[in-house]
């Protein structure tokens, strides 16, 4: 049975209570237990840092050269905190409400209105740590809007949110080094977990540099891994990300919770070959003064700033008045989606809409710095150039990176974008505390399914990292080791150790035996394709079971044919890719189980056969309102476990942007 | 923008690990699209290789956006190539025309041994910021974020500094392989801010005495690391640190 040991009482006060009556661990007893952190994205290096100040024996684990490089680096926009500095009527439950809605009533409310307390919390240590969010003139933070809510709570640093937010904790984390409480290991990737009476007591990691095997152990050992966008093989993730942590995880009875619960982000940079290798995001915060529109006549070929104002369809604003732009993710997608399919699409593939920043450069901001400058009247081309500066200094950084891509100038040119894959919903299954269905073992982050239900809102996922990691853990761990402070460090060389090393040390001189014809980057992008087509924005039956048999066929020729070149005993990047990949095919044929179980649409999981008349996503609460924690069992052998999700604040109700 | 193709000549650096000396290899690559990265260009040269049994090029990389600071190529004379303020995986083909030879090269300097071919070791920069680059707060319930008002210039200004990647790119161009970019970067990003002041001096000390320690050389103020940063981190910040050096000095007992 799933215990998700929600604690009693009424929603606002069970993180309080919880943390009132919670086992402690004394600081001396602290010094003597060994706590295994992987990843030192936000999520795991906040939680190092944390549980290194509490005196716990950390070990951080990354694959990068160094912390500061995980993913969350790159996060653009902003984070999330009910502070309502903006006084436009936020509060700790507005955002509570907003996040359940916005994730189409598949999350767990105690979890949630947990992560919106403790949001407050996160913006007052970042600041105390030096992380430099924009200001206004009086010196007070400012903040932006996000899509999915009608209020301004989001903070951030220009279009670098993640880097601003992770350098922060990254140096936290690298104090604690300093002092001797956190050990860190770069250039190593966790490749099992070991598992001693029922507990996880360790991980078999590989050193990337040398290529040898080595055993860690740990009271506790804590996945803070990361998401697995990339088994769609085209994704804004980092090219390393991957699902391997998890996944072995999982094979070793951890449950994995909603895995076909997938972001689309709508506004992306399109594809342009087939040489492509990854896609890059274009922040949602760009929705705040970006607007978006396609021709209104089919096939259009003139150029955007040829088309004439009557001539352009804002259809998220036609559409959906009440939040126009800034409808949630899931909506803006599809929406892009439905106009290309309908032939409305532009650029030289049709696959592309626009966003515009021209109206609100002119409108918004040029007239309000003419104004504050006194200048009188002033002609388009001033307010061009005025309305420019300010678009710059907000988010500069993306119209670079823009222009660098496509050649083209954004400032002149409206953007051309495309929905692609961005973040994972699904991951662990966990509890309140974080934990995973095998004891000891722990998830934090992107790699847990926890709260964000079916559809994550914008600027929620630095919240939730940073919840996680700095807030949660370093309450709901002590609970944990308070029994286990007798238990003494095991030696590696028992023999849980010995054999899982072996394992590992098997799975890879079989890859590397293999000796066929194929690149793993070759498999990789077959098995994105087929992710994408059949388990991407659109998902129906005929489509998943044929995804399914794809996969599985894909699964034999890659153990036969796979070519992974150099030795073992090495830095070996294509190696590495080849795990990775081997586990991305299990797990895509587990996304679309789940995706091909879960027949209702909710959220970004969009079955063609559940829509409304608008072809809008229909939910079916009565079959559907559970989490699908999935039990790995045997090779593509799965036992579904229902975790059923109670609604007692924010009840349920058809979602509507309109 | 017009599309074309091209076929190039790569002269390579291949060092299969710190032991063994390196030497430059060259390669034809063919048919290479101008709305390429050059790192995907890059790949397609690894696929070939892999597809004809030889052993692929072995580069660092993550974000392919410019903001990990993970890509590290010495690209005909200059860190991360031709583009001003650029890292080498937003570097596109376009800089490129037909026939063109690139000379590819990793970060060379002492304190950033090569791993492998491109890869080098820069766990150095790590240890700097264990020397001291941090505000010492633990977790836990500081003030309110609105409590202490900081002046929006010094906040930008801050942030600019605090937007290093960490990449190294001003070692690589530096002729004595000074990390003073990369630390004063650091320090004025913390000293600009009202919570960063109660180190600051120890701080700039510290971390200047463990960069000595890791093999950088002295700075000169040539200000060729400048001229390569992918982030626009500005010279003035040396100037900032060496200030920030002195004060601590004269008032250190
Ligand atoms: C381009 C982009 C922009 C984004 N912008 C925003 C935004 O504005 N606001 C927002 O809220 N969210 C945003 N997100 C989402 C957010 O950035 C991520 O969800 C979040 O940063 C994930 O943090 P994490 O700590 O869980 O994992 P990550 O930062 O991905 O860290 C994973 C860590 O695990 C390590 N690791 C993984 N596998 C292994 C292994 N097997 N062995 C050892 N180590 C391993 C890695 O080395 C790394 O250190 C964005 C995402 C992208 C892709
Ligand atoms: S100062 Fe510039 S060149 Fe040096 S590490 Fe930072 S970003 Fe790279
Ligand atoms: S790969 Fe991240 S900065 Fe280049």
């Amino acid at each position: 049975m799933l215990d998700s040991k929600i604690p009693s009482g009424p929603l606002a006060q069970k993180w309080t209570d919880y943390k009132g009556h919670v086992k402690l661990v004394n600081p001396a007893n602290k010094r003597k237990l060994e706590v295994i952190v992987v990843g030192t994205g936000l999520a795991g290096a906040s939680a190092a840092a944390s549980l290194g100040e509490l005196g716990y024996k950390v070990k951080a684990f990354c694959f990068q050269d160094s912390p500061r490089r995980a993913h969350s680096i790159a996060a653009q926009g902003g984070i999330n905190a009910a502070k309502n500095y903006q006084n436009d009527g936020d509060s700790v439950f507005r955002l509570f409400y907003d996040t359940v809605k916005g994730g189409d009533y598949r999350a767990r409310e105690a979890n949630v209105h947990r992560l919106a307390e403790v949001s407050v919390n996160i913006i007052d240590q970042c600041v105390a740590q030096g992380v430099p969010f924009a200001r206004d003139y009086g010196g007070l933070l400012n903040n932006r809007s996000f899509g999915g809510t009608q209020v301004q709570r989001t903070f951030y640093a220009a279009g670098q949110t993640g880097q601003q937010l992770l350098i922060g904790a990254y140096q936290a984390m690298e104090r604690q080094v300093a002092l001797g409480n956190v050990q860190q290991f770069t250039r190593h990737e966790m490749l099992d977990v070991v598992i001693i009476d029922g507990k996880a007591r360790g991980i078999i990691c590989r050193n990337l540099v040398t290529g040898e095997l080595e055993r860690h152990f740990g009271h506790a050992v804590l996945l803070c891994t990361g998401g697995y966008g990339n088994v769609f093989y085209l994704s804004t993730n980092a090219m390393g990300s991957n699902v391997t942590a998890a996944w072995k995880a999982h094979k070793k009875g951890a449950f994995f919770g909603n895995p076909c619960f997938t972001q689309i982000h709508p506004t992306c940079i399109p594809v342009s070959g087939d040489h492509q290798s990854k896609l890059t995001l274009m922040s949602e915060s760009l929705r705040n003064d970006g607007r978006i529109w396609v021709p209104k006549q089919k096939g259009d070929k003139r150029k955007p700033n040829d088309i004439p104002e009557e001539e352009r369809d804002y259809y998220l604003e036609r559409r959906y008045p009440a939040f126009g732009n800034l409808v949630p993710r899931d909506v803006a997608s599809r929406a892009a989606k439905e106009r290309c399919d309908a032939g409305y699409g532009v650029g030289t593939t049709g696959q592309a809409v626009y966003l515009d920043f021209k109206y609100n450069l002119i409108n918004k901001y040029g007239k309000a710095e003419a104004n504050k400058q006194g200048i009188q009247n002033p002609d388009l081309d001033t307010l061009i150039r005025l309305g420019k500066e300010v678009v710059k200094e907000e988010y500069g950084n993306l119209f670079d990176m823009y222009e660098k891509i496509t050649g083209e100038n954004p400032y002149e040119v409206p953007m051309r974008i495309y929905p692609a894959v961005h973040y994972t919903m699904g991951g662990l299954w966990v509890d309140y505390e974080l934990m995973t269905t095998v004891k000891g073992l722990y998830a934090l982050g992107e790699a847990n399914f926890s709260d964000h239900g079916a559809n994550r809102l914008g600027a929620s996922a630095l919240m939730q990292g940073l919840a996680d990691g700095y807030f949660v853990i370093p309450y709901t761990i002590g609970n944990y080791l308070a029994d286990d402070i007798a238990t003494k460090p095991i030696p590696t060389d028992h023999p849980a150790f010995v054999a899982a090393e072996k394992e590992v040390a098997d799975r890879i001189s079989t890859l590397m035996n293999v000796k066929g014809k194929q690149t793993v980057e070759s498999f990789h992008k077959r098995l994105g394709k087929i992710m994408w087509e059949k388990c991407g924005m659109a998902r129906n039956e005929n489509g998943l079971k044929e995804a399914i048999t794809e996969i599985r066929e894909l699964k034999k020729e890659f153990w036969s044919d796979v070519r992974i070149p150099g030795s073992v005993n090495e830095m070996n990047p294509e190696l590495d890719k080849a795990g990775r990949v081997a586990d991305f095919i299990e797990l895509g044929e587990l996304m679309c189980l789940d995706a091909l179980n879960r027949n209702e649409s909710c959220g970004g999981h969009f079955r063609e056969e559940s829509q409304t008349e608008e072809g809008e996503a229909l939910r079916n609460d009565a079959g559907f309102s559970y989490v699908a924690a999935w039990e790995f069992k045997a090779e593509h052998d799965w036992n579904l476990h229902k975790e059923e999700l109670s609604f007692e604040v924010a009840k349920p109700t058809q979602r509507s942007y309109k | 923008m017009e599309h074309y193709t091209m076929n190039l000549t790569l002269k390579v650096w291949r060092q299969q690990n710190g032991n063994t000396p390196g030497r430059f290899e060259t390669y034809q690559v063919k048919n290479i699209s101008s709305e390429m990265s050059f790192l995907e260009m890059i790949d397609v040269l690894n696929e070939e290789m892999i597809r004809e049994g030889k052993d692929p090029i072995a580069f660092d990389h993550d974000c392919r956006e410019g903001i990990c600071g993970m890509c590290s190529m010495y690209i005909d004379g200059r860190p991360h190539g031709p583009w001003q303020q650029n890292t080498v995986c937003q570097l596109h083909m376009r800089a490129y025309k037909d026939g063109d030879t690139i000379v590819i090269e990793p970060w060379r300097a002492n304190a950033f041994p090569v791993i492998k071919d491109l890869m080098v070791d820069r766990s150095s920069f790590d240890r700097i910021i264990q020397a001291g680059g941090f505000i010492s707060v633990n977790t836990g319930s500081p003030v309110d974020a609105n409590a202490i008002p900081v002046e929006k210039n010094m906040a930008d200004a801050a942030f600019a500094a605090a937007a290093c990647i960490g990449c190294g790119a001003c070692v690589a161009a530096c002729k004595n392989s000074s990390a003073m970019l990369f630390l004063s970067a650091k320090v004025t990003h913390l000293a600009l801010l009202p919570q960063g002041h109660p180190e600051r001096r120890t701080r700039a000390m510290n971390m200047v005495a463990q960069m000595d320690k890791e093999g950088f050389g002295a700075c000169t103020n040539t200000g060729a690391c400048e001229a390569v940063c992918p982030k626009g981190i500005s010279i003035e910040n040396i100037a900032r640190l060496n200030r920030e050096y002195l004060m601590a000095g004269l008032t250190s007992e």
